[in-house]
């Protein structure tokens, strides 16, 4: 949505990469492009040329689920949001016949005379980010798809599931339009398999399942639904949690099997599987989904070729642990699914680490191509007159209008005092619309506007860019929030939603009436970064700040850089760790940007993005620093067990030590023939309740190892779901072909160590095949421990930066914002934010250097109007505020000896604590004034008829 | 320096492609986004809601 505002993004669509000749910092891109037939800045989004259309055609973006015509647009909200004629449908671009739509196109906007245009571009770095492709139908066809209607794919039901999908939400069978009573979700369907030549994971399909299954239970409650797993790899932060949470309220059976084909038997799916016990069972259902994965992108030769960079042998993007976002040619970057299968949070971190490797490549040429946007000036005499309210209430496709009577509150709208104009609107948030919205404001000279839609959220920002566009304060706008809160949560109840969508308006117009405009501010920035820990990812991060352009401190509390890199010996694709951190660190201390403070603690931080103060204590001695913002990468620890014999025993040790010792090659491995590793020991429902993420790889790869060094050796891994995601999978695959055991067990049985007369070591554990207790004699018992937050609770008072309930971090928001912290100039990267192996760390400190950046290149930041503002006549300076405010945000000063309360408006975050506890009343916020908080109160009480 | 250029291609339109966009402009830098198909969006553009919050993927 915002990318299609920005005046420095040039979108260029039906466009392909044809070549890239040049060297990084100035290449020239030949882009080839297909002409829409449809003028984009002509185009007012109207439909009329598809009403027209004599041709109708399957519509790909509902999964062909419904029926389109040749002129379209893939969906409301679509950027550019314009029509386009899709040239193998269209009769007039293949058989010169049939003109229909340029001749009811008003706005003149149909052009068949666009040809296919070249277009050559000189450019200073390529990013790929193409995306994923789609799993072959001759893979889904083993499953029935194709054959019977019934079996569905996952993305068609997120579709069958969307409101203004092609079923408008409901779960029906293709078949006979009937909701299905049992679903059953195959997992894998072209991942995991190398018979179809995918032997990676997907990384994203147990979640979307889960999802999906969530939806399709809160539409149909009585459905019941059946997973069928190998492994569930919900590794992910938070992910476990929302998985155990879902299969508790929906009461999902989840079945550890891999199901080899589906069969129809009298209009039912008959699914055949092999428990765990080894018994062989059978069932029926009414629906297959298909949980596709995902694969290299179906053109991924072709832009290889173009961009002159190697793909790996799954045809993604060949990248490396030590850098994950770089190709084969230098200058030429990559990102998201064409990087490795992945999902939503981890493409936005690697579209935001990519971002940063561009900056640092062309650091010196930065703002030598932007143009800065300029708003009209604002028109003042606008409030000299009576408020002048506009209302729209807009439609959100079906999303309020199927619940809301959408018309009658615009109606309604119109009865209210000031209301001046009155409309309804498809989709507020598009393009046409707010253009729309925007030519209103301003021929009928609005001053006030209401907008009945979604939530100021995630939409205000944008209504508010519209108000200014045309001369308006951004202020004097209100919403009210008829879809979270009304159209969606009365869902069954239309009438009782329409008054209340009335009531919600009534009362935003009552407010808007009183808003008055606020004046937005910058401040300067500090062009310094603070980066505390002096790990991989505080390294990582440090040096791509400086590589940007900006000086850079680190504070590291331990005597030497490296933090828990150091302790690792090689990496995920077998590369020399120690020799990576060598480098890593020898960069950090010859780079004349960055500053290093060993042994030092940050002792305080006051201040506010751009301008922060801290101090550091290094050795008794403490240190002032000035600095615009602060990145936090103070990592983990490997956590310790106190059960297995772990510290009584010395045949018992963590992967971490086991890597060590092996390290040490063959001769560590004297003696030793039997090696027994043990997953999950602390994480995931143990001592600590999320999943550690690295370990099931690491402990592959320690595997692999042993073998490597003494092939007799017998390896056992007792695991509970071995979570060798993406690309790791070729280890656990290359694993079991060494002859490594992988034996699985539950939480409610967990493997034993004990000590046996032998001065060896037993392991107890549960063999569900046999169903009986089995003993492993083990010269080696290996802990995969996990990962351990450190105890962050005193560094996030000092941020005021909050952690979730396992002790990490918590990001601004898990899939937009993943590397920023709730409070503005903080960033966050590597353990810290939570458990991830070391391309993922390198990705995510990349990630928090770009978004730290962003401010010291701009120079300056503006500080949002919604701020709290003290009357000092009324303050009688007790000092209230100043001790709740969350944000060290307000401060007593002395005035004419007197103590007052002030703002400081550039940490204020609006909030509006100290109003509300002001005992005299002293204290307003911008944008919600007592008097028109009071105003809406008011509104709410009066009925409708009263109104009138 | 003259040599190098203030402007980054990215290739791809989805929420990889959007995000870097959004950045290299925030950052000081113009953008090419170029996208296959007729609007920016990619896949996420399909989705209805996103694991685990089930926040709207529009």
């Amino acid at each position: 949505m915002e990318a299609g505002r920005s005046p420095n993004i040039e979108i260029l669509t039906n466009a392909t990469l044809h070549s890239v000749e040049g060297k990084p910092g100035a290449f020239n891109a030949l882009v080839h492009q297909e002409p829409r037939y449809i003028d984009e800045d002509k185009c007012t989004a109207c439909g009329m040329c598809k009403m027209y259309c004599p041709r109708p055609v399957a519509d790909f973006y509902n999964e062909s689920l419904a029926v389109i015509h040749a002129p379209r647009i893939d969906y409301p909200q679509a950027i550019p949001s314009a029509y386009y004629i899709d040239p193998k449908a269209c009769l007039r671009v293949n058989y010169e016949t049939c003109n229909l739509c340029a001749q009811t196109c008003t706005a003149g906007a149909i052009d068949f005379s666009q040809k296919p245009k070249d277009v050559e571009l000189n450019v200073g770095a390529v990013i790929l980010a193409p995306g994923f492709g789609k799993i072959d139908n001759q893979v889904l066809s083993r499953f029935g798809y194709g054959r019977f209607p019934d079996v569905v794919t996952s993305y068609e039901i997120e579709r069958l599931t969307c409101a203004s999908g092609p079923s408008e939400g409901h779960v029906i069978r293709l078949s006979d339009g009937r909701a299905p009573k049992k679903i059953a979700f195959l997992q894998c369907v072209g991942s995991r398999d190398e018979t179809c030549g995918n032997g990676y994971c997907s990384s994203v399909c147990c979640m979307y399942a889960f999802k999906e299954a969530a939806i399709i239970k809160e539409h149909e409650p009585e459905v019941d639904i059946t997973f069928f797993f190998m492994d569930v790899r919900t590794q992910g932060k938070g992910f476990d949690e929302a998985r155990k949470r879902a299969e508790s309220k929906y009461s999902f059976r989840v079945v550890r099997a891999r199901v080899p084909r589906v069969e129809q038997v009298d209009g039912k799916l008959g699914l055949v599987w092999v428990d765990e016990e080894g018994t062989s069972r059978n069932e029926l259902f009414d629906m297959v989904v298909l949980s596709v994965g995902l694969e290299a992108p179906e053109d991924a030769h072709i832009i290889s070729a173009a961009a002159g960079c190697e793909l790996n042998h799954y045809e993604f993007a060949k990248t490396s642990v030590q850098n994950p976002l770089t190709t084969t040619r230098p200058g030429i970057f990559t990102a998201g699914a064409f990087q490795g299968p992945k999902d939503v949070p981890e493409s936005v971190t690697q579209a935001s680490g990519v971002a940063a490797l561009a900056s640092e490549l062309l650091a010196d040429a930065r703002g030598t191509r932007t143009v800065t946007l300029t708003y009209p000036e604002e028109d003042r005499t606008l409030l000299e007159e009576e408020p002048r309210i506009g209302v729209f209430v807009c439609h959100c496709g079906v999303n309020i209008a199927g619940v809301v009577d959408v018309k009658a509150v615009r109606d309604y709208a119109a009865t209210l005092p000031n209301v001046v104009l009155y409309d309804d609107v498809l989709y507020s948030c598009s393009q046409d619309a707010l253009k729309g919205i925007a030519q209103k404001i301003k021929n009928n000279r609005l001053n006030r506007v209401v907008i009945a839609a979604c939530s100021p959220r995630t939409h205000e920002p944008l209504f508010q860019d519209t108000l200014k566009s045309v001369g308006v304060n951004p202020a004097l706008f209100e919403m009210a929030n008829v879809r979270d809160q009304c159209a969606w949560v009365h869902a069954h109840e239309p009438e009782a939603a329409t008054q209340k969508s009335k009531d919600l308006v009534r009362m935003a117009v009552a407010k808007a009436r009183l808003l008055t405009p606020l004046e937005s501010q910058t401040v300067g920035v500090n062009p310094r970064a603070l980066v505390i820990g002096g790990g991989g990812a505080g390294m990582t991060a440090a040096l791509s700040v400086a590589e940007q352009g900006y000086e850079c401190l680190i504070v590291e509390k331990n005597d030497v850089l490296g933090g828990n890199l150091a302790r690792l010996k090689w990496t995920a694709d077998g590369q020399d760790a120690p020799r990576i951190l060598k480098e890593m660190i020898d960069r950090v201390r010859k780079h004349p940007k960055i500053k290093v403070l060993l042994g030092a603690k940050l002792e305080s931080v006051s201040g506010y993005v751009g301008n922060f103060v801290s101090t550091v204590k290094v050795k008794e001695k403490v240190q002032t620093i000035e600095h615009g913002v602060i990145l936090v990468a103070t990592g983990a620890k490997e956590y310790r067990p106190k059960s297995y014999l772990y510290g009584e025993n010395d045949r018992v040790m963590t992967q971490l030590e086991l890597e060590e010792r092996l390290a040490k090659g063959k001769t560590s491995l004297k003696n030793i023939s039997n090696v027994v590793m043990i997953q999950c020991v602390g994480s995931r429902g143990d001592d600590m309740q999320h999943c550690s993420r690295l370990c099931c790889t690491q402990a592959v790869r320690n595997a692999l190892k042993v073998k490597e060094l003494k092939p007799d050796a017998n390896v056992f891994v007792l695991y509970r779901d071995m979570r060798t995601y993406g690309f790791h999978e070729d280890l656990y695959s290359a694993a079991r072909r060494k002859g490594i055991n992988f034996i699985r067990y539950d939480l409610e049985n967990r493997p034993e160590v004990l000590k046996n007369k032998a001065s060896g070591l037993t392991v107890r554990f549960f063999d569900k095949l046999l169903g009986d207790t089995l003993d492993l004699d083990a010269d080696l018992a290996v802990l995969s421990v996990g990962v351990e937050p450190t105890d962050n609770t005193g560094l996030s008072k000092l941020l005021k930066a909050p952690l979730t309930q396992d002790g990490f971090f918590l990001e601004a928001h898990a899939k937009l914002r993943p590397v920023e912290v709730a409070v503005d100039g903080i960033y966050l990267c590597g353990l810290a934010h939570g458990p991830k192996s070391l391309d993922e760390t390198v990705a995510q400190a990349k990630a928090a250097a770009a978004k730290a950046v962003i401010p010291l290149a701009k120079g300056r930041v503006s500080v949002t109007p919604l701020v709290s503002h003290v009357d000092q006549g009324v303050c009688i300076g007790c000092g209230l505020c100043e001790s709740l405010c969350p944000y060290k945000a307000i401060e007593l000063v002395k005035v004419d000896k007197r103590k007052k309360a002030q703002t400081i408006t550039a940490s204020c975050k609006g909030c509006g604590i100290c109003a509300s506890h002001c005992p005299t009343l002293a204290i307003s916020m911008g944008g919600f004034t007592d008097e028109a908080i009071f105003a809406q109160i008011h509104a709410f009480a009066q009925q409708e008829q009263e109104v009138r | 320096m003259a040599d190098k250029s203030g402007s980054v291609l990215i290739l791809g339109g989805g929420i990889a492609g959007i995000q870097s966009a959004m950045d290299l402009a925030e950052l000081g830098y113009y953008v090419y986004l170029v996208e296959k198909k007729a609007s920016i969006g990619g896949v996420m553009a399909k989705l209805d809601k996103t694991f685990p919050t089930n926040d709207c993927a529009i």
